[in-house]
């Protein structure tokens, strides 16, 4: 085994990424197969498979990132967690630790939203800058680097019951789209990684590694060219720069409550859609009075978190939807765009199974009396299903820092502002009833609509534009004022589209890393 | 608050037989008996001792508990650990003083205590009641884990929890429905 990299605090030649996720994980271990060197600085600790979890509660304690956020605006979880406002992780691995699986190409229009949706009165469209086609080839990277079934001739995973009744009910009413899905979870041993063994949890961490995360797979493999050193329990507080407006390194608080500076050729940030934005903010300086990368203003600003839901049906008989791959099966027939039914985008239907301790926290918050506890009592019986749609950029739905409120390094929190555009509740409601014709087709006596949970797709923060004037990222992810800036998350969004994002997170993490040593080897960065 | 250890165990109730139990209490609501620092389920299953919570205190938690999420099938003492955490110095002034309240509120309706309310829709109505203040949003909430998060109700639910120590579900029914 090669021994892994450490770098001086003072070498200038290392790459710095902040956050190891599906953005920051998979560009830190790219670029240290191209010889980049590269210090990763994770603000979690290191859990494996091993460590995981397989209770709701423990491993929320494990895992979440915990840290004090405030939330504003209408959205429900402003009122119902009021200081969690995003469902992610705070570890080695980021959220690919806890996310599905469920690993989806955007659509063609869904890169041309303004273009194909005309002007939306409120909301901020735009079209990306790249478009499908730019992505396809590193779309084919992503799928093969993660393993998604029914890609590569890899078959799709088995249904488990909570699939078998999102079937039958969907194709009772028409739909065709309907399947297990394209998941990152091995249904074949691919990759020193083992086969599915529908043991549930995959929001808790795989124990098995069926399911890719960089936690596993990226971070080690990059850490053994000898090129990746990984601090983990780092929390990056600040990004600097010099005269020329050009970044010089990374302030941190590292594991023993030290402040460091770590210095950098090149910076990118990953810290998902709400740290990353809080970090540019939080490193105003003179020159960058508004923040780092914010000439445009957009910097925290289009905060898009799909617009979300759950349905949940009781039927006669047990179904026991906690049984096997939470994600276990997907209808995408409404994810195309048809302005006929009153929304523009489309959304994708998803299974999705709770245990009775996160149930009982997310199935009706605030909930109680017999209404609750009949329909808790319906949960062997019960199947459920999660919608995801395109939710619309809104300049006023943003992170911003909290002053009141300081965190644990004395620090101003984020705040997270959210509400819903009209389109939004449209589709939402939309997707409500058709959630519950599906589970009346296939027998349901009772079908529940749930609102949306803490976000867990956290996006467009920092916005990918063709003209600086409209983002804060070009079409590399690299920042429009800054050029040895990048950021490299789900942050870069430039819409939300329908589909769940961490495929096209890695797709574009891949494709950065190749422009960041194409670039290197140029001499330009 | 997992621990389920409510037996009895202290001096005030420790082998005390039903009969000296209930010498040594008086009925508390339709299921509780009430003592000198303890409260404990009529037929003596089961006891917990308070020490900063005034029993009768404890046990208006245990039928509030079960008020606002009530479960037929699930007997008292899972209501008794989910609440039990209150008898703390720490949150015994909240505790004390919603609950006193909540007894204020049963007598102007006519009740003696929030206890002697003997019909659930009438409990159930003074909880509406107080529905979006801090006591019963504290109580509520506190449920949500406290009763929730107790693996010895999972069964009442059917949930069979993990199965990552079996192998997994694969071979145990991820996909058994058999009535579709």
């Amino acid at each position: 085994m090669v021994d892994v990299a450490r770098f001086d605090h003072d070498d200038a030649s290392v790459v710095v990424i902040v956050g190891t996720g599906s953005g920051g994980g998979v560009l830190a271990n790219e670029l240290a197969q191209k010889g980049v060197k590269v210090v990763a600085l994770e603000a979690g600790g290191r859990y494996l498979p091993d460590d995981y979890i397989n209770d709701e509660w423990d491993s929320f304690a494990q895992l979440s990132w915990g840290d004090m956020r405030t939330t504003s605006g209408d959205w429900r979880v402003a009122r119902d967690f009021a200081n969690l406002p995003a469902w992610i992780v705070k570890a080695v691995g980021g959220t690919s630790i806890h996310w599905a699986g469920a690993s989806l190409r955007f659509q063609e229009h869904e890169f041309k939203a303004r273009t194909t949706y005309g002007n939306v009165d409120g909301a901020n469209l735009l079209d990306w800058p790249i478009t499908l086609s730019d992505l396809e080839p590193y779309y084919d990277l992503a799928e093969k680097k993660l393993g998604v079934t029914r890609t590569n001739d890899w078959p799709g995973l088995p249904g488990n019951n909570n699939y078998l009744v999102l079937e039958k009910g969907a194709k009772a009413v028409g739909y065709s789209k309907v399947s297990t899905g394209h998941m990152a979870i091995n249904s074949v041993e691919y990759d020193e990684r083992p086969a599915c063994q529908q043991t549930g949890f995959c929001f808790q961490g795989c124990k098995f590694g069926a399911k890719w995360s960089s936690a596993y797979t990226d971070i080690p493999r990059g850490e053994a060219t000898g090129n990746l050193e990984v601090r983990d329990r780092c929390h990056a507080t600040r990004i600097e720069h010099d005269d020329d407006g050009r970044v010089t390194g990374v302030r941190y608080i590292d594991a023993d409550g030290t402040e460091q500076f770590q210095q950098a050729r090149i910076v990118a940030v990953a810290g998902n859609s709400i740290e990353s934005p809080r970090l540019l903010l939080a490193s105003a300086s003179e020159r960058f009075p508004d923040g780092l990368a914010n000439s445009s203003g957009q910097v925290g600003r289009n905060y898009m978190r799909h617009m979300t839901g759950s349905v949940y049906g009781i039927f006669e008989r047990p179904v026991r939807m906690w049984r096997g791959t939470t994600m276990a099966g997907i209808v995408q027939d409404e994810a195309h765009h048809d302005a006929d039914r009153g929304f523009v985008g489309g959304y994708e239907l998803e299974t999705l199974s709770l245990g009775i301790p996160f149930m009982a926290a997310f199935m009706d918050p605030g909930g109680w009396g017999r209404a609750f506890t009949s329909a808790m009592e319906g949960y062997e019986n019960m199947a459920g299903m999660w919608i995801v749609g395109e939710d619309l950029p809104q300049e006023t739905n943003r992170v911003t820092l909290n002053r009141s409120s300081l965190d644990q390094y004395g620090l101003p929190v984020p705040d997270v502002h959210y509400t819903d555009h009209p389109n939004d509740i449209a589709m939402r409601n939309h997707a409500y009833a058709v959630g519950d014709r599906i589970y009346r087709a296939a027998g349901a006596t009772r079908v529940m609509p749930t609102p949306p949970y803490p976000s867990t797709h956290n996006l467009g923060t920092n916005r990918m534009s063709e003209n600086p004037r409209d983002g804060v990222v070009n079409k590399w992810g690299q920042s429009h004022d800054v050029p040895n800036l990048f950021v490299s998350d789900g942050s870069q969004f430039t819409t939300s589209a329908a589909e769940n994002p961490t495929l096209t997170i890695v797709a574009l993490a891949i494709r950065q890393a190749e422009f960041i040593a194409a670039e290197m080897e140029k001499g330009a960065l | 608050m997992n621990d389920t250890d409510i037996s009895p165990s202290g001096p005030a109730v420790r082998g005390l037989t039903r009969r000296g139990l209930l010498a040594r209490g008086f009925a508390a609501g339709a299921a509780l008996v009430v003592g000198a620092g303890f409260v404990a389920a009529r037929d003596a299953a089961w006891a917990l001792e308070t020490t900063a919570l005034k029993p009768e205190t404890m046990a208006t938690l245990i039928q509030m508990a079960r008020d606002i999420y009530p479960h037929d099938r699930i007997p008292d003492r899972f209501y008794a650990v989910a609440v039990k955490g209150y008898d703390s110095a720490d949150s015994a002034e909240l505790i004390e003083q919603g609950v006193a309240a909540l007894n204020q509120l049963a007598q102007s309706r006519g009740f003696d205590s929030y206890l002697a309310a003997g019909w659930e829709a009438d409990r159930v109505e003074m909880l509406r009641m107080i529905e979006h203040g801090p006591f019963f949003q504290t109580i509520r909430a506190g449920l949500v884990t406290g009763l929730y998060n107790q693996k010895e109700v999972w069964p009442v639910f059917g949930y069979e929890g993990e199965s990552f120590s079996k192998g997994g579900y694969i071979d145990r029914g991820f996909n058994d429905i058999d009535w579709l």
